[in-house]
């Protein structure tokens, strides 16, 4: 499976001034390790230690949240979006 | 002025006061950091610079993230700028104290703003900003109230402004909003694929998104209320205060606002007793209670949920401050509490009928909840509360249909008395709090 991951602004630095990247995997956790593996420095901004997503990184799979799906866990189809945002912006 | 940097709140890495709003490093949010010890007054002289200043926000523009000061060519003219906001009433309730066997409570009428919202406080503060930083065009994703503020302060200071709702909301709020000539985009889905859209939409455009880019000034505007509300107690602080929670800004940003004048001094406890942090309340829909449940859960952060309740100013399934919201409630105390929505509606129709206030189902959620802790026997009947009261009933007219009857009578005196004795006999739904 081939995905498109879209890298927000926040983290271009840290991904060679990249927008996006074609990423292998079946997994949401697959992609990330790809996505870790071409830009190390990507790991430490949105992984903790434990290697779970750290609390104000949203994932997106077809503009799905991945915490509704299996999240890291959630499998991806061959040319799936995959989106990373930050999760600071909100109303009240 | 006393504004410094910008800091994530995570990692406190700092950032310059630019449109930024998410940490590099770690990805968490920015806040604004002040150095108060810089301007070197004394707790007297702050007061006098706060009682001098204009009736609105902008008298407490020391503790705003401004760089310029209050908006226009002097403080004096700050309150003909623009649209202004703040200044709302205190009420003290009597009635609505006596119905819940409580003694002394306080309704903070912040429907009582411009475009009849507490957003006004902080979408004035964002927009301020945004003129400072050289922005032409404002934007928001919105549930209703800030799509009204973003629009009417684009039309007030002659700045373009693009407005971005999910396609199903009230349409009173919709009607409300495009009147003031915006850019009104209504998008198929939730709050929460509008704010995702609207993060993503961010990244490449030179606007200032009030609520995204802007988020760190935008925030602060929040604490203008609890500034109003110590101001207004005779600079003394409540024991407890009940607030809606969407996305926890608010919520967080008014205990902020009470903390930072407890730090400078400027406040007492009430009866002029030692100031410590009022028990903070969260009120959620039970149709859409994140925090509320991972609060009950134990938890420390949020699991999203897909809203499905009549607060839809409040329907925010994905809370951004969600952490920092349960931190303040289990710190001071307090909690977040969920009410269904026959329990909104009831708590909207017992505001009304107790203190004249008409209040929109997000005021009806604070109020149920209010209901709810006292009945529980969580607040003690001698606590001083205020209830934040965020927006106006005329924008979500539907919550209250089917609440009472119209007797219609032919025009006779006779026709009248036929009725007279079963006017008034409404069937107000209190059951639903109790």
């Amino acid at each position: 499976m081939t995905v498109v991951v879209k890298i927000p602004t926040q983290l271009r630095a840290a991904a060679d001034g990249d927008a996006e990247a074609e990423v292998d995997g079946a997994t949401v956790q697959e992609v990330l390790d790809g996505l870790f593996e071409r830009y190390d420095e990507l790991r430490a901004r949105i992984s903790d230690e434990d290697g779970s997503l750290r609390r104000f990184v949203n994932v997106y799979i077809a503009g799905e949240d991945i915490r509704f799906l299996d999240g890291l866990q959630t499998p991806v189809a061959d040319g799936a979006e995959l989106t990373i945002l930050p999760a600071v912006a909100g109303g009240v | 002025m006393a504004v410094s940097h910008l800091q994530c709140k995570e990692c406190r890495t700092a950032y310059p006061l630019e449109a930024l709003y998410v940490c590099e490093q770690c990805f968490g949010p920015l806040e604004v950091v002040y150095d108060h010890d810089a301007t070197r007054l004394d707790v007297g002289e702050r007061r006098r610079r706060i009682q001098a200043g204009p009736q609105n926000i902008w008298r407490y523009a020391d503790f705003l993230p401004l760089v310029g000061g209050p908006p226009g060519p002097s403080g004096r003219l700050g309150s003909r700028v623009g649209l202004p906001a703040g200044c709302t009433p205190l009420i003290r309730a009597d009635r609505l104290a006596a119905r819940l066997g409580l003694r002394e409570v306080w309704v903070k009428n912040d429907a009582a703003n411009p475009t009849h919202s507490f957003k006004d406080r902080v979408v004035s503060v964002a927009v301020t900003r945004a003129r400072e930083l050289g922005f032409e065009t404002i934007a928001c994703a919105s549930t209703g109230n800030l799509a009204n503020s973003v629009a009417a302060h684009g039309a007030a200071l002659g700045m373009d402004s693009y407005v971005f709702i999910p396609a199903d909301l009230e349409e009173q709020k919709i009607l409300a909003t495009g009147v003031y000539g915006t850019r009104l985009v209504g998008v198929r889905g939730s709050y929460d694929d509008v704010n995702r859209l609207c993060t993503q939409l961010c990244a490449d455009r030179e606007w200032a998104f009030v609520n995204i880019n802007l988020r760190p000034y935008y925030a602060e505007g929040s604490k203008t209320l609890s500034y109003e509300i110590a101001e207004q107690l005779g600079w003394e602080l409540p024991d407890r205060c009940i607030v809606p929670v969407a996305s926890g800004s608010l919520f967080t940003k008014i205990a902020k606002g009470f903390e930072e004048w407890m730090e400078l001094g400027l406040v007492e406890g009430p009866g002029r007793s030692t100031p410590r942090t009022p028990r903070m309340n969260g009120a959620q829909a039970e149709g859409c209670s994140p925090v509320a449940r991972a609060f009950a859960d134990g938890h420390e952060v949020c699991r999203p949920v897909k809203p499905d309740t009549i607060a839809k100013s409040l329907a925010i399934g994905n809370p951004a401050d969600g952490p920092y919201a349960l931190e303040l409630a289990r710190r001071t105390g307090g909690s977040v509490d969920a009410v269904s929505d026959e329990e909104i509606r009831a708590g909207i129709v017992l505001l009304a009928e107790t203190t004249g206030i008409f209040t929109e189902t997000a005021g009806g959620v604070t109020t149920a909840v209010l209901a709810k802790l006292a009945a529980r026997g969580d607040i003690d009947p001698d606590e001083r509360v205020v209830l934040v009261i965020t927006g106006e009933g005329l924008k979500t007219l539907d919550a209250v249909r089917g609440t009472f009857e119209t007797n219609t009578i032919d025009p006779t005196v006779e026709s009248f008395e036929a009725v007279d004795g079963a006017l008034g006999a409404a069937s107000t739904p209190f059951g639903a709090l109790r």
